[in-house]
């Protein structure tokens, strides 16, 4: 006890304390890299099954999908681990397009909202809305992901010219209910679908003229994403 | 302090964290998590397991190493201890259960600069030998979780209508909303706080009027 304190009351040089603190961030690291590494496929694996899930919500009848991505002023399959931002299509069993699933970001009611829709190019509608992440208002705002009826207006919706938020009930195809108390948060999704339909539409191959399903490498890597 | 510790001071560590030094309801430390995380019962499980992790792992190392770490530099050591662990935490939580990790988000982050865990290694875990310190923070992280649990479970109950996601009370309860906000959180706090205070003031005004008593019997005899 003694000998530890007069230890303690002697003053250690600063290399021994620039070496103990050096040490310690190294240990530190290495055991950091080594969680790192070993929890990193199963991270990712949630996240792609993450979106799976929210593309075959979107697009019903769906069961299989793939990006797209723009290449050349046109859109093309993605390459496997292409991180460009791009748009899914999704294909039924039989491997029919069925639709696509655009993701979608903006401004929100106090954050920033992103959102995946259901968009289906032959019949010019929206089919399905999901939101994918959100801080709106517990209660109030975050009804837009809550509320059934709201989500609902999304379940068939003309885009053209652009879809209009109303207040007095929805009386034609293009326009949406606004949840009472929560009239910025119906904006903002409203809002961010209409600026997500400017920038994909005129990117989209003419309906019927789809890229085709290139299912097989695609599903391997899910599958073995999932067994980790 | 002592070289030698007895048994039973493992256990006397270990269950005053629970209530008589309860972290949070005596000490009142830890609020950020405590007002930030708990509008949902969940969520507050979550925090306070995340919490229970990172301060038991990190007083075992702090009172491990107490003799190599020279004073000058302990308290930046600690932090690197700490960080550790809740990134650990962190990574671990994602890869376990994203959607909790989701829900929390920077508050996971966050459990490093909880007083309460940097208070323990250098109140405690630095001069205790390894199982009493680790006892000392198994009984703080219960404590702690106990009272996350405790605000989460009314905070949701009131809030939401709902406990761990179950309906409780069906579609025609109207939520009392503003409990699950951040204010409620405030005042579900206070109101805790005060049934703790509440309680504690009873109890001595008790043992000084036993005391009282027998002072009286005492000089009858």
């Amino acid at each position: 006890m003694a000998a530890e304190q007069a230890t303690a009351k002697a003053e250690p040089s600063s290399i021994k304390l620039a070496f103990t603190l050096g040490f310690a961030g190294l240990l530190s690291g290495l055991a950091l890299v080594a969680v790192y590494e070993a929890t990193l496929p199963t991270i990712e694996a949630n996240k792609a099954e993450a979106l799976r899930v929210a593309v075959f919500k979107v697009v019903k009848n769906s069961s299989a999908m793939q990006k797209l991505v723009v290449s050349g002023g046109k859109l093309a399959i993605a390459a496997e681990g292409d991180k460009q931002p791009g748009i899914f299509a999704a294909y039924g069993k039989d491997g029919r397009f069925v639709g696509y699933a655009i993701p979608g970001k903006g401004n929100g009611f106090q954050d920033t909202i992103s959102l995946l829709y259901g968009f289906d190019p032959a019949k010019k509608k929206v089919v399905g809305m999901e939101i994918l992440e959100s801080r709106e208002t517990p209660g109030l705002g975050d009804k837009i992901f809550k509320d059934k009826a709201f989500v609902g207006n999304f379940s068939a919706l003309d885009v053209d010219p652009q879809i209009v938020v109303v207040k007095s009930g929805r009386k034609k195809p293009n326009e949406v209910d606004a949840i009472t108390g929560a009239t910025i948060s119906s904006k903002a999704v409203v809002k961010i679908i209409n600026e997500a339909n400017k920038s994909w539409r005129q990117k989209l191959a003419a309906p019927g003229s789809e890229p085709a399903l290139k299912a097989q490498p695609k599903k391997g890597a899910a599958a073995q994403g999932k067994g980790h | 302090m002592s070289a030698e510790q007895d048994p039973s001071q493992a256990y006397a560590e270990f269950v005053k964290g629970i209530w008589k030094e309860n972290p949070v309801f005596v000490q009142v430390l830890g609020m950020c998590p405590m007002l930030a995380v708990t509008n949902t019962a969940m969520n507050a499980v979550a925090m306070g397991g995340a919490t229970f992790f990172v301060l038991v792992g990190s007083s075992f190392l702090v009172s491990l190493l107490r003799r190599y770490i020279p004073a000058q530099v302990r308290i930046s050591t600690y932090i690197i201890i700490i960080a550790s662990f809740v990134t650990i935490a962190d990574y671990v939580l994602q890869a376990a259960l994203p959607a909790i990790h989701k829900e929390l988000g920077a508050f996971i982050s966050l459990i490093v600069v909880n007083c309460l865990i940097l208070g323990r290694q250098e109140a405690f875990a630095s001069k205790n030998t390894v199982k009493v310190a680790v006892a000392d923070a198994v009984g703080m992280a219960i404590g702690f979780l106990f009272a996350m649990l405790c605000l989460g479970s009314l905070r949701e109950i009131l809030g939401n209508g709902s406990l761990f996601g179950f309906d409780l009370f069906g579609p025609r309860f109207e939520p009392w909303v503003v409990m699950i906000l951040p204010p409620g959180g405030f005042i579900m706090l206070g109101v805790l706080l005060l049934f703790f205070n509440y309680v504690k003031v009873r109890r001595q005004k008790r043992a000084a009027e036993i005391a009282r008593v027998a002072a009286l019997e005492q000089e009858a005899a």
